[in-house]
């Protein structure tokens, strides 16, 4: 035993080396496998709070730029008023005695920090818990998707960004309404790929893609980008589509949370539905 | 000595987070910067030390990014094999307490060799850590090199600044 002990000294600098390496990589294991749970302890309001200090600062600097962004999107927005709501089908039967029914409601929020340059990248937005913020919500920013969030702290949420290893939304043609899947394959953060749309659709370049609504996260007919080139998948009755995004993730400052008020009812149908 | 230490590891754990996280040039380079606290540390810091700081600098740094435990990996592995580069690279100085691994003490040629080879390794970790896979390896091998110059660069002003600074 004692010599044991005398071993593990003379050799310290090599069993501690070990020992805090081994720690290290434990916490990427972990982090990886159950990055949901572990970015509990990192969505934390100390370093939130001072990187939202460092993003008033930026934000004061930018504030010409941020102001016109905001008032080209305040248009865009007005014209889309109508298509955050669901119109309830008259003709079969009545539901309450209005036409529309908001479905979506949008909060918006501030990015207080955010990265491009990781396989896996993340934001934080400095609204939480207090303000209805929930896990799994829908991140729009003003041209485009930009997210979902993953995390909420009590001011705080974390946000895995479009451009994430875990990220599949689901996107469609907006001129053949054909679904497929959207992920970012790395490398360059302007480009996406889309892919399980069937080969014998026919696409062009500059095709719009956009959210298909079917996840109940996003709303239908989000800006996810264009069609870049596509070519098709080896061995497969698929193509394989680049997409440019639509949206700078380099320079987030202003996105929308976005609330689906009737996704619990939807989810409640599927869940009867599998048991069925 | 100790409170110099202290100092500077916030100061530069604060211009890793607040600054050079935020600087991704063209998405491929990301300036680890703090490597830089390790490289600086006094010749004469005892193992066990060296590798605690370097794994704090690597943890601080891993939870303003949501990184856990990357910047940690390469950190602590840059520490442990700073004692051999330091052996393998003669200088024509001893290194005796007191001297610095510095360009003011030791000379452009041996900082930069030692700064080369110590910042290539740590971002070969971090990046490959981080990939998680030698799948791509090109892609990674290229951020590694982008990355590490950009790293080195940073290092050899921060170093020529204060050179500059001891002078007057």
């Amino acid at each position: 035993m004692r010599n044991l002990i005398v071993f593990l000294w003379r050799h310290n600098f090599f069993f501690l080396f070990l020992l805090l390496e081994a720690l290290a990589l434990l916490l990427v294991v972990n982090n990886n496998y159950y990055q949901r749970r572990v970015m509990i302890n990192t969505t934390s309001d100390i370093t939130g709070g001072m990187l939202s200090t460092v993003d008033e600062i930026t934000a004061y600097v930018t504030l010409k730029n941020a102001n016109q962004i905001l008032s080209e999107e305040n248009a865009r927005l007005s014209n889309r008023l109508p298509s955050a709501y669901l119109r309830t089908d008259t003709a079969q039967f009545f539901v309450g005695d209005s036409l529309f029914r908001q479905q979506y409601q949008y909060i918006s929020t501030t990015v207080i920090s955010n990265t491009i340059n990781r396989r896996n990248n993340y934001m934080k937005i400095n609204k939480g818990r207090r303000h209805g913020l929930r896990p799994d919500m829908a991140v729009l920013a003003p041209n485009g998707v930009a997210g979902q969030i993953i995390e909420v702290s009590q001011n705080f949420s974390s946000v895995m960004s479009m451009l994430n290893s875990n990220t599949r939304i689901n996107a469609k043609l907006k001129n053949s309404n054909q679904t497929g899947s959207m992920s970012w394959p790395g490398r360059d953060y302007r480009f996406g790929k889309l892919v399980d749309i069937p080969s014998h659709v026919s696409i062009h370049i500059g095709d719009t893609v956009v959210t298909s609504g079917y996840s109940h996260i996003f709303p239908e007919g989000q800006m996810l980008g264009t069609v870049e080139e596509f070519s098709p998948a080896p061995g497969d009755n698929f193509w394989e589509i680049k997409v440019r995004f639509s949206v700078d993730y380099n320079s987030l400052q202003y996105v929308y949370v976005v609330k689906n008020l009737m996704r619990d009812e939807l989810l409640q149908l599927e869940k009867k539905q599998l048991t069925e | 000595m100790l409170l110099t230490n202290i100092l500077r590891f916030v100061a530069i754990l604060l211009l890793q987070v607040l600054v050079f996280t935020n600087v991704g040039v063209s998405g491929y380079i990301y300036p680890a910067f703090y490597v830089y606290f390790i490289l600086l540390l006094p010749f004469e810091t005892v193992g066990w030390v060296l590798l605690l700081s370097a794994f704090a600098m690597g943890i601080s740094v891993d939870l303003f990014t949501n990184s856990l435990g990357i910047n940690a990996a390469a950190a602590v592995f840059t520490a442990f094999v700073r004692p051999a580069a330091i052996r393998i690279l003669r200088s024509a100085r001893e290194y005796e307490p007191g001297i610095a691994p510095s360009i003011k003490d030791l000379g452009f040629r041996w900082f930069f060799m030692y700064a080369m080879i110590l910042i290539l390794i740590h971002h070969t970790v971090l990046f490959l850590v981080e990939a998680f896979t030698f799948d791509d390896f090109l892609q990674t091998l290229r951020r590694i090199l982008a990355s590490s110059a950009v790293t080195l660069g940073l290092a050899l002003i921060a170093q020529l600044l204060f050179v500059k600074q001891d002078k007057k």
